[in-house]
């Protein structure tokens, strides 16, 4: 966090100050270790063994938060009686499907009751897709003395039971006594007086199990009561700013603003079935249709009315996954056309990235918009393959476009950080020469766009003429209001002629228009709420009145978990959301994440409907039952708990079971994407993860052209430990050569104690980091990391697996006569070796583009 | 005007080099150059004419107090910078009176006035102090003079993100370090002290007005254990002197003494 967030570590450092224990752990030593109160070396991509003892721990030396667990989570639930675990079945659930390759999570719900999660795969259900998912919630069974077999939370133990501290010290090289420490030092810290936060930053996404590394924390929080309480909580540190600003209101193919999901082609053909499909019949989701028709009227205006589903029709519909690296190696297989790459420098900073370039190579037209030409615009005369006369650039078609942009302080509009806070940016200066902002370029396309098609007949350009895109704009360079785009975003009430102040005001009958639901209220009356900055000294310590944070202007999510089930705080200490009972009505320091005059003691009827379902003990409001999740009956692909499985490519077999991978990850089986052999390949014996530096930002483009920030770290290294360099014959300040089966690249050696192998039952295990700033333009350059990285994912989220995989590692330069994989493998294809996957695994069907994911995720093209 | 200058706890520095940036950004400092050291995270080495700020990484296979780690180690990061002396040996042997003692008590090179002669630099005890080689002339911390001038407090501590720099008024800087030894002493990091704080600790400079909180003895950081400026050893040296040519005299008396004597 110190290293790549160090402003948001400014925090952590004053709760030190205040006596509060700083744990870090990960595979090296860093920056932030270095003002931790205790650093857990990590064998890289074994988390889940680490969080799951520490579950186990929880559960077995009896420090949970009873009242906490038994009431506001689902521990009590009752799962259907089909459901077998990966403790039964050697490392899969119940349910794999061999026929479509994934699994069929029927047997994985609550006995008797079907529900949808509030997040993750809302589509991913039992068989064909129907509506009214949910509706009968009411009839889900429970046992509070949380002790038949079939309950969550026996579940839940018995799941976990293997995962010891013998099994850390295997898994993960951990020592038993280390571990022990910050176990007792996190229950310490947690219960009624006291709270415990994790926080974690993109590495933990970066695995093909990544979603469950997650998911664990999740349980360990609600476990001990750190969900919805001050102090508490899961921080996920995004990679740059706003990021949460761009899933909020998506950069994302397969969601629309506030988390609606993007209609899908095969089944959501009407409005009607959109909605039965997605609306929650009990829960906050049960509010979907008035989300969804304010969305509609803020982009079609008035076009959009009820006779034609309010424009529902002009919506692409997806007919599949077209996530990145799917998309990107249909792109190398000539089937996409053109390419906006705006902000970002995918041959850098994504996976395998002579297939990258590969993609670019087969791209009609590329536009890039950055600062200074990336490596992404410049691969068709920079790139190594280029370098090294594999490729020429005559024989490249792309038609490469860039388009410099304007800086944060060039331009305004808002961030949305982690906490879900929304500041605004003003403008300081004017972007110089031909920069742009984004919104600027946006718009001004869209402009042109419409008049391309004004006067077109044609049906399929409707979705174009009839956009609202009437913001006005400013100065010589005619920028864009960015205020009247966040006015759009807030919403507007036509039939009251005022701004939207809450969600709750929004309709369904057309006659509300909203750009994003969960932002409803961030243009209340008129007045720009994240542009507020109310010192901390004038209002009280949650500071509502500083920047604007959604849902509603709030801090803290499910907030009504401060309380206790007669709505007291648990303690003084941690005093922050309690039940007025005079006022009848919730109150306190920060808006109060529930329905505001609902009692403690209300209980919905049996019959009861939608929002009226969530009891007076149901914080957890998002969810169809109010309830936290410690097992997901539904929502994700690869299982309802977190499961230890090695990365795609591991030094280890898995420790606890058969199953060595994540039998539903995404791989592309593809001669320019290789795999090593799922452990013990003893041509690529050393584990290695990727990694940032404080003084560069992600892929470079921000950072590699500032000569400040290059002269601090002015050359693609890779750390060592002492025993590895002794190993190999690396000499610190040196050169190696560091390969995997699709590619190679140099780098200058660190050799640091901040390195440190791991001995497991007699074998030693070296890490090798690899920050991955550097490659072949800008002013400090140097060979990409990921040159060396694959395509593999995580199947909930299709995120790569970066942060462990197996290399081998030189000493020397390169030999220069090696070039980049961008025609095929380095080395001799895998045949043999271990299997990652048990038979019926094994017979997962492949798809197009090598893509090998299960039925649900395979492209579809026209 | 009261006495100005920086706090610099190296307990909370992160080594994020904010610091670094933010000094050559407000003064306009050029980059010294791609250099890869290979010295733990160190690219800069040490303070020069135009690096002003300097983070030091000093990796040692030693436990910290109070830390646990899986292997003996700790990482002590630590934001290095113009000392600021008391007693400032720079400005004692500036000829041209180009360096100054402003209103803020910090200690300033004139660039209309320096005439490069470069003796400030073999003067600085703590080897802060450097000529650039494009202009000849001496050139260091500012103590951020403009910023100050205008109640802005400088750069680096502007931009430290966890307040390992803190800039204020002397004397209340001094409450803060005490404060926060005492709280460091009673949580077991019984390695920190205070750096050169005041003239008690450092009498060779009389005390700086840009002092640290250490964790380890100075040479770890490439800081001088009892640095002094060259004319406190004047008055010894005047003393050592007039003892010498005392002695010569004497012996030459004698000698002419023994001379006469032997005429006798």
């Amino acid at each position: 966090m110190a290293e790549c967030h160090p402003v948001g570590f400014r925090w952590v450092m004053e709760a030190k100050r205040r006596g509060a224990t700083i744990i870090h752990i990960d595979p090296r030593f860093t920056r932030t270790s270095a003002v931790a109160d205790i650093h857990v070396p990590i064998r890289a991509g074994s988390d889940i063994a680490f969080l799951g003892a520490l579950v186990n721990y929880i559960i077995s030396n009896d420090l949970w938060f009873k009242d906490y667990v038994v009431n506001y989570t689902n521990a009590a639930a009752l799962i259907s009686k089909d459901f077998q675990d990966t403790e039964d079945l050697d490392g899969l659930f119940s349910g794999w499907d061999v026929e479509k390759g994934q699994y069929d999570p029927a047997s994985w719900q609550y006995e008797g009751v079907e529900v949808s999660p509030a997040a993750g795969h809302r589509e991913m259900f039992s068989g064909e897709p129907r509506a009214e998912r949910g509706a009968i919630i009411a009839a889900e069974k429970h046992d509070y003395t949380l002790t038949d077999p079939k309950c969550v939370f026996q579940i839940l133990k018995r799941h976990f039971s293997r995962y010891t501290a013998e099994v850390v010290e295997d898994a993960c090289g951990i020592s038993k006594a280390l571990f022990e420490k910050v176990a007792r030092a996190l229950c310490d810290n947690s219960g009624r007086e006291r709270t415990s936060a994790i926080c974690y930053a993109v590495g933990w996404t970066q695995h093909t199990v990544g979603v469950q590394y997650i998911r664990t924390a999740a349980i360990i929080q609600l476990l001990l009561g750190n969900i919805g309480r001050p102090g508490g909580g899961i921080m996920a540190l995004r990679g740059h700013a706003s990021i949460q600003g761009s899933t909020d209101i998506p950069t994302l193919y397969n969601m629309l603003p506030g988390y609606l999901p993007m209609p899908k082609a095969s089944y959501d053909t009407d409005l009607q079935k959109y909605i039965e499909f997605n609306e929650s019949a009990s829960g906050w989701w049960s509010e979907f249709p008035k989300y969804m028709v304010s969305l509609l009227k803020a982009w079609y205006g008035p076009a959009a009315t009820a006779e034609n589903q309010w424009c529902y029709d002009y919506l692409p519909h997806i007919t599949g996954d077209h996530s990145h690296m799917v998309t990107v190696a249909a792109m190398a297989d000539g089937f996409v056309q053109g390419y906006f790459v705006m902000g970002e420098n995918p041959a850098v900073g994504s996976m395998n990235t002579a297939l990258q370039r590969k993609g670019l190579r087969q791209l009609k037209w590329l536009v890039v918009n950055d600062f200074a030409p990336t490596e992404t615009a410049e691969f068709w005369r920079k790139a190594p393959e280029i370098a090294s006369g594999e490729i020429k650039t005559t024989d490249i078609a792309t038609e490469v476009f860039f388009f410099p942009c304007a800086a944060h302080t060039e331009k305004e509009g808002t961030f949305t950080n982690t906490q879900r806070l929304l500041q605004w940016r003003h403008k300081a200066v004017e972007p110089p020469g031909d920069c742009r902002s984004d919104l600027h370029f946006i718009w001004h396309l869209g402009r042109r766009l419409k008049e391309l098609y004004r006067d077109s007949t044609d049906s399929k350009d409707r979705a174009i003429r009839d956009l609202t895109w009437d913001y006005g704009s400013k100065g010589a360079i005619e920028e864009p209001e960015a205020e009247q785009v966040l006015a759009e975003i807030n919403g507007y009430d036509s039939s009251e002629q005022k701004y939207i102040s809450g969600y709750k005001e929004l309709k369904s009958d057309g006659t509300t228009i909203c750009g994003c639901w969960i932002y409803c209220g961030c243009y209340k009356d008129g007045v720009n709420q994240p542009a507020r900055r109310k010192p901390a000294s004038e209002q009280n310590w949650v500071a509502p009145e500083w920047g604007w944070a959604w849902p509603d202007n709030r801090r803290l999510l499910y907030n009504r978990a401060s309380a206790d089930l007669e709505g007291k705080p648990w303690s003084e200490r941690k005093k922050y959301i309690w039940w007025d009972e005079e006022q009848k009505k919730w109150t306190g320091y920060d808006t109060p994440d529930f329905i505001v005059n609902r009692p403690p003691d209300y209980r919905p009827s049996p019959d009861a409907k939608g929002i009226d379902t969530l009891s007076g003990i149901d914080p957890f409001i998002m969810q169809a039952e109010g309830k936290g999740w410690l097992y997901d009956p539904s929502g994700l692909l690869d299982g309802p708990l977190p499961t230890h499985y090695e990365p795609e490519e591991s030094v280890l077999k898995n420790p606890l079971y058969g199953q060595q991978c994540n039998p539903a990850r995404m791989e592309w089986v593809r001669r320019d994407n290789p795999y090593h052999k799922a452990w013990g390949d003893s041509r690529y014996p050393f584990i290695a993860t990727t990694y940032r530096l404080t003084e560069h930002h992600t892929a470079g483009g921000m950072s590699r052209w500032l000569p400040w920030l290059c002269e601090l770290q002015p050359e693609m290294f890779i750390e060592v430990s002492p025993e590895l360099a002794e190993l190999r014959g690396l000499k610190n300040g040196g050169w190696a050569t560091i390969s995997t089966m699709r590619g190679e690249i140099e780098a200058r050696v660190l050799v640091t104690e901040r390195m440190q192998p791991y001995v497991q039952n007699g074998t030693t295990l070296h890490t090798v980091g690899i920050p991955y700033h550097w490659s072949y333009v800008g002013r400090s350059r140097g060979n990409a990391a990921n040159e060396l990285t694959a395509f593999i994912a995580d199947p909930n989220v299709s995120i790569e697996e970066s942060k462990a995989f197996s290399v081998q590692v030189i000493a020397g330069r390169k030999r220069s006569d090696r070039r980049a994989a961008a025609g095929g493998p380095l080395n001799e294809s895998d045949s043999g070796g271990p299997e990652r996957d048990h038979p019926p695994v094994q017979e997962k069907p492949g798809g197009k583009h090598g893509l090998k994911a299960g039925k649900t995720e395979l492209t579809e093209e026209a | 005007m009261t006495a100005t200058g920086f706090f610099t706890d190296t307990s909370v520095c992160i080594g994020c080099k904010a610091c670094e940036v933010a000094c050559k950004q407000w003064n306009q400092l050029p980059a010294d150059g791609n250099f890869f050291s290979g010295r733990s995270y160190d690219n800069t080495i040490h303070l020069e004419a135009t690096t002003w700020r300097h983070v030091a990484f000093v990796e040692r296979s030693l436990q910290l107090s109070g830390q646990i780690t899986a292997r003996p180690f700790s990482w002590l990061l630590m934001s290095d910078v113009c000392k600021h002396c008391k007693r400032a040996g720079c400005l004692e042997a500036c000829p041209t009176g180009a360096i100054v003692r402003t209103e803020f008590e910090s200690v300033y090179v004139q660039p209309d006035v320096c005439n490069g002669c470069g003796y400030c630099v073999v003067c600085c005890p703590f080897g802060v102090i450097n000529r650039r080689e494009d202009d000849g002339r001496a050139w260091k911390c500012t103590l951020c003079y403009d910023r100050q001038k205008t109640g802005g407090e400088p750069a680096c501590a502007k931009a430290c993100p966890t307040d390992s720099i803190t800039f204020g008024k002397l004397d209340e800087l001094r409450e803060i370090a005490r404060k926060r030894l005492e709280l460091l002493h009673s949580r077991g990091v019984h390695e920190a002290y205070l750096y050169g704080m005041t003239d008690d600790d450092q009498p060779g400079t009389g005390g700086l007005h840009a002092f640290f909180l250490l964790l380890d003895r100075p040479e770890a950081y490439n800081l001088p254990p009892e640095p002094a400026v060259p004319t406190k050893g004047v008055g010894a040296s005047w003393g050592t002197m007039g003892v010498a040519a005392a002695g010569m005299l004497v012996a030459a008396v004698a000698a002419v003494r023994s001379v006469e004597g032997g005429k006798k």
